[in-house]
């Protein structure tokens, strides 16, 4: 039930905004967190954006993903990972 | 990012030499990650996870969900639903067989696709099955407040959020309950903070961890928990700092107070648990449904032999359960542990319990 997505914020109209993940977009409501801003990756759950991500741990999490999917190892190659 | 192999070792290190130690996790996805991960199976044999009551859909009690079904079955009243409500028993039937009777049901992925559901059908009624923790109520209370403002008057709420520090507070009350530390919900404590559990350390002296839910940020926990109890220093670590704040999101938490108030509130197997649960303010009666169109259920006390009332509070393990994996199957599910996907027998049914050997 609690399940949230990382996802950026490419657009902001009234309280709602785009975000694209993975090349997937959608309109997710600001209402929960007014303080978003265009370029931010923030923590979506059921439509509404929850918080403001660490854009550096949405990058980890996608090269680790993309490691698990077959691609080269990346990770260490992000800037300040240890 | 901490280096897998480093933290399995690191949790070994400290596990060594130490007495049998149980850590629950009360949250749904938690239990779902800690199956897939495989967690369980390179822990040390002296660590214990159990799961507790932290999939809302498995505490939501039988007399909600045939409030629900009685909605559903009326004319004019379109029930909306996250998926997982769907096969849930009620005390005679589920929602996803009175949808096959005909009862429109419809299944959203925000509470405020309701709003446009609600502006397709004005001579409908929509009820929104307003069912969740912490991190999903605070999207509800908006969804009211954004269906207020656009003047919408045929959408509302039929509410049963439920509160995780008071159910916390229960567990470590009830003495057939052990437990050495708590594996905090990472999401809910997006929302309130992780100054919330504070009570945790400060009254109870009980180790506990905020995690994320990756396997990574799932072991750092469990790393923090064995530190403390090494190091006899009790905190709530914060191992999932990318998101989680100390205050938590104060905009959120203004929103649910605007719309919802603390109330008393049933659980499935632990009963009433005081200031546990979140009612719609007098304020917002317009949008409970409760309020204004009642509707009255008969009180049916089902006969079985389902264990979940247990289950759900880390006392017994799904295999305990006489029905567990016989008659009660995720496809043919007697109990609502097993119907959720986040449910823990659901999950041990998956995943094939803690048996798992290479």
């Amino acid at each position: 039930m609690c399940l949230a997505f990382p996802a950026k914020v490419l657009e902001i109209e009234g309280d709602l905004a785009t975000v694209e993940r993975s090349g997937v977009k959608r309109k997710a409501s600001l209402m929960l967190l007014p303080e978003a801003r265009v370029g931010d990756y923030v923590l979506i759950h059921a439509g509404f954006a929850m918080q403001v991500v660490d854009e550096r741990e949405v990058q980890i999490r996608d090269a680790l993903v993309a490691e698990m999917n077959g691609l080269p190892r990346t990770v260490e190659n992000l800037s300040g990972v240890s | 990012m901490a280096d897998t192999f480093k933290l399995i070792k690191k949790i070994s290190r400290l596990a060594e030499g130490k007495r049998k130690l149980r850590f629950m996790e009360v949250c749904g996805t938690h239990t779902v990650a800690i199956f897939r991960s495989g967690i369980r199976q390179i822990l040390p044999e002296n660590i214990e996870l159990v799961s507790g009551p932290g999939c809302p859909v498995c505490v939501t009690n039988d007399d909600y969900i045939d409030k629900a079904i009685a909605y559903a079955r009326r004319k004019n009243f379109i029930v909306a639903t996250f998926g997982d409500m769907l096969k849930v028993p009620g005390s005679r039937t589920s929602l996803a067989a009175v949808q096959a009777e005909g009862a429109k049901i419809q299944i959203i992925y925000s509470p405020l696709d309701c709003i446009r559901l609600a502006q397709d059908n004005p001579h409908k009624k929509i009820i929104f099955l307003a069912v969740g923790f912490e991190t999903t109520a605070p999207t509800a209370a908006a969804t009211v407040l954004a269906a207020k403002a656009q003047g919408v008057k045929n959408l509302f709420m039929l509410s049963a959020q439920k509160l995780v520090p008071p159910a916390l507070k229960f567990l470590l009350g009830d003495e057939q309950v052990k437990v050495d530390g708590f594996l905090l919900p990472g999401h809910v404590a997006v929302v309130i903070g992780a100054k919330a559990f504070k009570f945790l350390a400060e009254d109870f002296r009980i180790p506990s961890a905020i995690g994320g839910f990756e396997a990574d940020e799932i072991l750092t926990a469990l790393a923090s928990l064995l530190e403390q109890i090494d190091g006899g220093k009790v905190e709530v670590a914060n191992d999932y700092r990318s998101v989680v704040k100390a205050e938590g999101n104060l905009a959120a938490q203004k929103i649910l107070a605007q719309v919802y108030e603390v109330a008393d509130v049933e659980w499935r197997g632990m009963g009433k648990i005081s200031a546990s649960g979140l009612r719609m303010r007098k304020e917002f009666s317009e949008f409970d449904i409760e309020q204004v169109e009642p509707v009255i259920i008969e009180r049916v006390e089902k006969k079985t032999a389902c264990r979940c009332g247990e289950v759900l509070r880390g006392v017994v393990k799904p295999t305990d359960c006489p029905l567990f994996g016989k008659v009660c199957q995720p496809l043919h599910a007697i109990g609502p542990c097993m119907v959720s996907v986040e449910g823990v027998c659901a999950a041990w049914f998956k995943y094939g319990g803690n048996n798992f050997t290479w």
